[in-house]
C-alpha cells in the first residue's frame, strides 16, 4: 500500500458551492436573466406575495418561477394560473437548495427568453441562508405573526439577504409586533438591508417592493456599455 | 436534514481534491466546526457513516472533528468575549451592538489519503 499523505484543504465546505453559484450568475448575466431567491418560514406568504408581484410585473417582464417546497403542487398550480412559466424543483427531501440543484432547475425551466426568474426556496430560515444559489439578489419574508425578534434568533439569513419584506401588516393591530424594533434588529445584522412592509392580501406597500424589483431587474439586464 | 446536506458537500469537495491529487483511498477527513455553526456532531457522524459507504474513494474514511471557539466583538467597548457564555449582549458594557468574529465556520481542514 502507498504511504498515507496529508493534503491540506483549509477551505469552507461551502467554497465549491460558492464557485458554482458564481458560474450561474455569470451565465445569467450573459442571458440577461435576473434570478431572485425568495426565502421565509412556512406560511409567511411567499406564494401570495409572488402572485401579486407577478400580476404587477407580468406585462413588462417575462417571468418564470421555480417552486422548491416539498409538497406544494398547490403552490405550483396557483402560480400556473397566473400564466407564467413555472416548474417544481426536486430537493430530494433536503432542507435547502444549493447551486447545483438551482442550476438543474434553471435548465429545466429554460431561461434564455426570460427577464426574471423567482426561486421560492424551501420554507425555513436556517439552511437556505448557508447556500448561495447563484441568485442575483436574495429576499426574505417575515410575517407579522412570527414576531419581531426573528433577526435576533436567525441572524445569518438577515446578513445574506438584500431585502426584507415584512408581510401581513394588515394584521398589525392584533399582534404585539413592533415595526421599529424589527428595523433596528435587522439593521444591526445588516445595515444595507432594504425593508418593505407590505400586505400581500390587501396590496398595501406592494408598490414600493415591485418598483424596487423592476429597477434591479433593469439594472442587471441592461446592455453593458 | 441539514447535516446530510453538509456531509454531501464535504464528500463532493473531497472527491474533487481526490481527483486533482490522484488519490485512491481516503483514510480520514478532518473538519473544523465553529461552536455556533449549528451543526449537531452526532447527527453529522451518523450521516457520514451512511453517506461514505456509497462512495469508492471515501468508503472507509473516518471523520475527525475539531472545534473552533465562538468569539463575539462588541462595538460598544471594542472588546471580544465568549459567545456561548454571554450571547448577544456584551458582558463588559451591556451593549447589544455586537457581531460574531469567529465560531460559525464549517471548514474542510485536511484529508489523509494515499
Ligand atoms: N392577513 C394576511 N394573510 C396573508 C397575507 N399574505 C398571505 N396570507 C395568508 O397566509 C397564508 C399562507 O400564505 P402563503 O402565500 O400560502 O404562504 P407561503 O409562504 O407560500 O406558504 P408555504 O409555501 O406553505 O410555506 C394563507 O392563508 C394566506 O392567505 C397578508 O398579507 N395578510
Ligand atoms: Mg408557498
Ligand atoms: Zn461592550
Amino acid at each position: 500500500m502507498d504511504k498515507i499523505r496529508i493534503i491540506e484543504v483549509k477551505e469552507s465546505i461551502f467554497a465549491d458551492n460558492n464557485r458554482e453559484a458564481d458560474r450561474i450568475r455569470a451565465e445569467l448575466k450573459r442571458q440577461k436573466t435576473f434570478l431572485l431567491n425568495l426565502m421565509s418560514s412556512p406560511g409567511s406568504g411567499k406564494t401570495t406575495l409572488l402572485m401579486r408581484t407577478i400580476e404587477a410585473l407580468k406585462d413588462e417582464l417575462r417571468i418564470g418561477v421555480m417552486e422548491a417546497d416539498i409538497d406544494s403542487s398547490v403552490d405550483a398550480e396557483k402560480i400556473a394560473a397566473t400564466g407564467v412559466r413555472s416548474i417544481q424543483l426536486h430537493t430530494g427531501g433536503m432542507c435547502h437548495l444549493d447551486a447545483g440543484m438551482t442550476e438543474q432547475g434553471l435548465k429545466e425551466l429554460g431561461t434564455e427568453d426570460l427577464d426574471l426568474v423567482v426561486l421560492e426556496n424551501v420554507g425555513n430560515l436556517v439552511c437556505p441562508a448557508e447556500f448561495d444559489t447563484g441568485a442575483v439578489k436574495n429576499a426574505m419574508i417575515l410575517s407579522v405573526p412570527e414576531g419581531h425578534d426573528k433577526p435576533l434568533k436567525y441572524p445569518l439569513i438577515f446578513t445574506v439577504c438584500d431585502v426584507l419584506i415584512i408581510n401581513k401588516i394588515d394584521v398589525l393591530p392584533y399582534f404585539d409586533f413592533d415595526l421599529d424594533k424589527v428595523r433596528e434588529y435587522a439593521h444591526m445584522r445588516n445595515p444595507k438591508l432594504k425593508i418593505f412592509p407590505v400586505s400581500a392580501k390587501t396590496g398595501e406597500g406592494m408598490r414600493a417592493w415591485t418598483d424596487w424589483l423592476r429597477q434591479q431587474v433593469g439594472e442587471w439586464n441592461r446592455e453593458e456599455i | 436534514m441539514h447535516e446530510l446536506g453538509i456531509v454531501f458537500h464535504i464528500i463532493k469537495t473531497v472527491e474533487r481534491v481526490g481527483e486533482e491529487n490522484q488519490l485512491s483511498t481516503v483514510s480520514s477527513v478532518t473538519i473544523q466546526l465553529g461552536e455556533v455553526s449549528g451543526v449537531v456532531h452526532t447527527e453529522l457522524a451518523d450521516c457520514w457513516k451512511w453517506a461514505v459507504k456509497k462512495t469508492e474513494l471515501l468508503k472507509n474514511a473516518e471523520l475527525l472533528i475539531e472545534t473552533i471557539p465562538a468569539v463575539t466583538f462588541c462595538e460598544g467597548c471594542d472588546t471580544t468575549y465568549e459567545t456561548v457564555r454571554h450571547g448577544r449582549i456584551c458582558p463588559h458594557c451591556g451593549s447589544g451592538h455586537t457581531y460574531l468574529v469567529q465560531g460559525n465556520e464549517i471548514n474542510l481542514k485536511e484529508i489523509a489519503a494515499c
